[in-house]
């Protein structure tokens, strides 16, 4: 029997689940997939619709791990099975190695040197970094992350000199006794290959909303300027397609939530770089749910703002000049129209992270993904695993998680 | 206090910064004080971390300062037990960020340069003097009611009241109304809360209220409201229906009225018979009247919502608001059209559900749902896609422009639809959607017996919302131990506002345990540090009850504060306020910070030896702002000194005149946004800091130092790429304005 309890995931919702648990006493074990903890809301610039930072609430979270001794995370780990019953789960997690040792030694000049390049995930694609990396300046622990096998042969030789790196550190597995488990595995961004009209990825400047968020972040690729991949252009005409994914049966059969609120985010961050520039969001229906209502008119308010009622049929490129035309089909005329711009942004959707991965818990998933039940067995889902939500909400479902889950354990 | 105090420098890193010099300035100036001084050349290796521990032990050292990188990373690895641990900040903010006047960096591998010693030498010397001035807090004996008290008995009242008492703790819920459930008990059913979300179903009412009424541990007052809730969190009592109880939290589910139907009048509510509302609708449904067999469920309130909603009201007229301070507490009735356009899910949601009901007892009953956007976001959506798939059921974008009775049957004329430009819909009735207006706009509710009054501060922000300004922490708001859920706090369907009650009675759990503990909630969780006062000194002045962003501190009819230590964020604000250095945290004083002030050494002659800036900064903003400066390389004058402060609501005006009176040429302070968005983590703090500026410059100005010589910066924590632009700026006003006249002596 245990009373301690395993967060999967170190998201929003699962530090709040987290954090929550422990500053009430209880010990809590984080598993993180990736090196870092901060999940999705690390690779955002900004919150709608107070346009504040995520490393603002980040930073107390971590501050509150720091002071909580109830609180033991795991990154780079996974959760390979679960067994036994609510108040008595044994769950075995493998951990990867880091290669780098605990240490004051900055790494950062280190990583510089490395002529080695790999593909960069945190910036989804839009630049590469060196196998030796964190992926921002305040990233969670504050440690670097390297990765032997990526490293050129003389790269591994001034790596192999560094007291800092260890290139033979050994994975890890331990075994975790827990009463309860809360499932805060969140989502990832729907694959735009998966969408042929709209570019399939194939189109330089028909990037996703996630990428917009990298590119429009201090310590993204471009140090925050909003450019054209294709040639660094300022966009003078930008356009958002919104459900690109969502509501769609052949893609994701549900809408992502955050997408019109996250759009009309985006627009105010070109707005804000260019104050010449003409911003058209192509949507369905806005959802912009509760009192993000006032965020939505005061953003519209501005008059090179347009909101367009239409389906986006196709995405083209114009290879000459590197423009993306969009054919839009009005929904409520009926005509369709083909409009040139200098950079198209899809809304892509959000993908519930454990659809298409395994599924260790034992947890019904509905055929998108989606926790759907697991509560009588002493497994809660919170968050974006249970289904799409804001940050504000993800919150809310990480703390209530927190309490179902230590409903689970009191006692025992 | 430290006594005996170990200094322990990193090497691997300080860069160039020579750390033997450092060690033997430190034995010189303390002494004995600092009996143990080392160079290690990996601080993080554990062999260092070994011969710390043992020198702790066989030197009976108490404090301990470690030099090295910033106390935002390696955590972990300086934990000592029994001793007080000071991080020294050579890395990030002095190595890391050292730039000659001229610009240029120093070679790696060279000789450090005089100024990068010399500020080097005053963190040394600060972080040693800090560890001095620092306690070690006793926390309060204090002892917390495991009763929590839940206002309102609806759906997410319930849900609180089970969760507390399933938690192990006494419930008193009160509701009033005559009976349990709320709004809940005129619903018909709900909209789908659980997989697959595709139909409406039994709410299951019965059944949560009688768990609830079943539960011995759950005491149900009904016909009641709370007339006041008076003392601190873990010792509230709270008066309801004349009796008094003990309790430790709330949870506030007031839940909410529906909006004025006068405002519908445009619709032709109120003039034209079979305009009704969706409540009114819910009603004949349950009843089992629903004859009406063609019927629009309007969605688009353009017609009321329409145009500027949320323009600022016009200022209230200052003598009007001085003569209501006169008549004491009014509650501003903040209901308005608004409540409507923020309930566009609600009513998307109930639209469909309604239209539902009547294709389930009409065959041939005909549904036309009008809006300009279907707001039903996330997983909802399954259910709008059910009901397109619905014969009967028709739904179209539309703009509403008139609704006419002709010959005892109504017609909806709509435009820019999907039927065509201009249509007129022959319906039987007409539902319209309802403005979910919180229980709080209308009055305090909760009716705090605190000296800033009844209600929750800033609900004007939320245009009545009991609700919180933080999107991470979604629970926290200027009221401790008070925490709202469910349609009080925004409009919501009953899944989320479940989830939310479970979320708030978590938080109330949470705040009693942890006043009972001695320790302080959000955002500085666990800190056993909390106000002290010196009441000797107080002088009645009352600016710490009025500034205190939390309404900790009471005071009795002479105005002497009566502070409340669980209400307490330990911000520090209160600190700043007092004139007369009053108020004190053990690990955290006026004589602390300025004593450090006083310890920096500030050359005589500007010209020869530059200027001195300080800068007190945001500790959790700020400071993390110029830490990720340095760690991209950004570099800022070597001339200024970087004190972490709680929150600038914590600074106080003496310590800037500790700066002047020191020969300081000019003080930055950097802080949070404030303002309606707000990004303080103490609300208020930042914003208070910047209206005691006049104070300061008079201070000044009595000094005979010019006021702009300290000036306040908003920083946001991602800003770190303009902050040492801001920076060096300000020392560029600071060169062309010459040394501070004070100098020298």
């Amino acid at each position: 029997m245990s009373n301690s309890i395993l967060v999967v995931g170190g998201g929003f919702s699962g530090l709040t689940a987290a954090l929550e648990a422990a500053e009430l006493g209880y010990e809590v074990y984080i598993v993180e997939k990736s090196p870092f903890l901060g999940g999705r809301v690390a690779q955002l610039n900004k919150y709608f619709p107070k346009l504040c930072p995520p490393s603002c609430g980040l930073e107390i979270q971590y501050q509150r791990i720091k002071k909580n001794p109830n609180v033991k995370f795991l990154t780079m780990a996974t959760v390979d099975s679960v067994e036994g019953e609510a108040g008595n789960f044994t769950v075995k997690v493998s951990i990867a190695p880091r290669c780098t040792a605990p240490s004051s030694a900055d790494l950062g000049e280190l990583a510089a040197s490395l002529e080695s390049e790999v593909a960069d995930e945190f910036n989804l694609g839009l630049a590469t970094r060196k196998p030796l990396y964190m992926d921002t300046p305040f990233a969670f622990p504050n440690r670097f992350v390297l990765e032997p096998k990526k490293l050129s042969s003389a790269d591994a030789i001034k790596v192999g000199a560094s007291d800092a790196c260890d290139l033979n550190e050994a994975a890890k597995e331990i075994e975790l006794s827990v009463g309860s488990i809360v499932l805060a595995t969140g989502w990832k961004p729907y694959d735009v290959t998966n969408l042929s009209n709209l570019g399939a990825g194939q189109i330089t400047n028909c990037i996703s909303n996630m990428q917009m968020e990298r590119l429009a972040s201090p310590n993204g690729p471009t140090d925050g300027g909003i450019t054209r991949p294709s040639d660094g252009k300022a966009p003078e005409k930008i356009a958002f397609v919104q459900c690109a994914g969502s509501r769609d049966q052949n893609h994701l059969g549900f809408c992502s939530y955050i997408c019109c609120m996250a759009s009309l985010k985006q627009a105010l961050y070109v707005r804000e770089q260019y104050p010449d520039a003409d911003v058209t969001i192509y949507y369905i229906d806005m959802r912009t749910p509760g009192r993000y209502d006032k965020f939505m008119r005061k953003a519209i308010a501005d008059e090179k703002l347009h909101l367009v009622k239409g389906k986006v049929a196709g995405v083209e490129e114009d290879a000459a000049t590197g423009d993306v035309i969009v054919e839009v089909e009005d929904a409520v005329k009926g005509h369709k129209a083909k409009i040139r711009h200098d950079m198209v942004v899809l809304a892509t959707g959000m993908q519930p992270s454990l659809a298409g991965d395994t599924n260790p818990f034992g947890v019904e998933l509905d055929e998108e993904g989606f926790v759907v039940d697991g509560e009588a067995k002493g497994i809660f889902s919170a968050g974006c695993a249970q289904k799409p939500l804001d940050v504000m909400r993800s919150a809310q479902s990480g703390t209530s998680a927190a309490l179902k889950a230590i409903q689970t354990v009191r006692g025992r | 206090m430290a006594e005996k105090i170990g200094v322990y420098f990193d090497q691997s890193a300080l860069g160039i910064i020579d750390a033997d010099e450092l060690s033997t300035g430190v034995s010189n100036k303390f002494g004995d004080a600092c009996p143990v001084v080392k160079v290690f050349p990996v601080l993080a290796a554990s062999s260092a971390r070994e011969e710390i521990k043992k020198d702790i032990a066989e030197q009976g050292l108490d404090g301990i300062a470690i030099c090295g990188s910033s106390p935002r990373v390696d955590w972990d690895i300086y934990e000592f037990e029994n001793v007080i641990v000071e991080r020294i900040n050579l890395r990030e903010q002095c190595a890391m960020a050292y730039k000659n006047p001229d610009g240029t960096v120093p070679a790696a591998g060279g000789t450090a340069p005089e100024l990068l010693m010399a500020m080097a030498k005053d963190y040394v010397t600060m972080g040693i003097i800090k560890l001095q001035k620092t306690a070690v807090p006793e926390p309060p004996e204090f002892e917390s009611v495991k009763t929590i008290l839940v206002l309102g008995g609806g759906w997410a009242g319930l849900t609180a009241a089970k969760q507390a008492a399933d938690y192990g703790y006494d419930v008193i819920l009160v509701e009033k109304d005559a009976q349990l459930g709320g709004k809940a008990l005129n619903m018909l059913k709900t909209v789908p809360l659980e997989f697959p979300y595709e139909e409406a179903h039994d709410l299951g009412l019965e059944a949560k209220i009688e768990e609830v009424t079943a539960n011995e541990k759950i005491k149900v007052v009904l016909n009641a409201t709370v007339e006041k809730l008076a003392g601190t969190p873990g010792q509230y009592t709270a008066q309801v229906a004349g009796q008094e109880y003990s309790v430790g939290a709330a949870v506030l589910a007031a839940g909410w009225k529906p909006m004025d139907n006068e405002l519908l009048a445009p619709f032709g509510y109120g003039s034209i018979p079979n305009v009704v509302t969706s409540a009114e609708y819910e009603k004949l449904a349950k009843e089992g009247k629903l004859d009406a067999k063609r019927v629009a469920f309007i969605i688009n309130t353009d017609t009321v919502t329409g145009g500027d909603i949320y323009a600022a009201p016009e200022e209230v007229e200052a003598e009007e608001a001085a003569s209501e301070e006169e008549e004491g507490y009014v509650h501003e009735d903040l209901e308005s059209v608004r409540h409507l356009a923020y309930s566009s899910y609600v009513n998307s949601m109930v639209a469909l559900k309604q239209a539902n009901y009547l294709c389930d007892a009409h065959e041939d009953g005909r549904a036309y749902v009008l809006y300009d956007s279907m707001v039903v976001p996330g997983i909802h959506e399954r259910y709008y896609k059910t009901a397109q798939d619905r014969l009967g059921i028709m739904m179209s974008k539309a703009e509403i422009k008139g609704i006419t009775e002709e010959d005892g049957s109504l017609v909806v004329s709509a435009g820019n639809t999907l039927m065509g430009d201009d249509v007129e819909i022959p319906v039987d009735m007409v539902v319209l959607p309802t403005g979910i207006v919180p229980a709080t706009a209308k009055d305090p509710v909760m009716n705090f017996d605190y000296r800033q009054g009844p209600a929750f501060p800033d609900l004007d922000l939320f245009d009545g919302y009991a609700d919180s300004n933080y999107i991470c922490f979604p629970y926290e708001t200027r009221r401790t131990g008070v925490y709202a859920a469910g349609c009080v706090r925004q409009p919501m369907m009953m899944d989320a506002a479940e989830e939310d009650a479970i979320g708030a009675t978590m938080k109330a759990i949470q705040c009693i345990e942890s006043a009972n503990r001695g320790v302080s909630v959000h955002p500085r969780s666990g800190d056993l540090s909390y106000p002290v006062f010196n009441f000797v000194r107080c002088t009645q002045c009352k600016r710490c009850t009025e500034e205190c962003p939390f309404g900790a501190l009471d005071d009795d009819e002479k105005g002497t504060p009566l502070p409340n230590f669980s209400r307490c964020r330990r911000c520090g604000t209160c600190m700043g306020a007092c004139p007369e250095r009053v108020i004190s945290f053990d690990n955290y004083n006026i004589d602390q910070i300025g004593s450090m002030i006083r310890e920096i050494d500030v050359p005589d002659d500007m010209e020869e030896g530059g200027p001195r800036v300080l800068i007190l900064a945001c500790e959790n903003d700020a400071y993390p702002a110029l830490d990720m400066a340095a760690i991209r390389g950004k570099a800022w004058s070597p001339y200024v000194r970087i004190i972490p402060v709680r929150c600038l609501g914590s600074v106080n005006a003496i310590w800037v005149a500790d700066a002047m009176s020191k020969g300081i040429d000019g003080v930055m302070l950097l802080g949070c946004k404030y303002g309606d968005d707000y990004q303080c983590h103490f609300v208020k703090g930042s914003e208070i800091c910047n209206r005691r500026k006049d104070n300061i410059a008079e201070t000044l100005e009595r000094l005979g130092v010019e006021p702009d010589r300290v000036e306040q910066y908003e920083v946001a924590i991602d800003e770190y790429d303009k902050v040492p632009g801001m920076i060096d700026s300000f020392m560029d006003m600071v060169f062309e304005k010459g040394p501070n006249p004070f100098k020298g002596y």
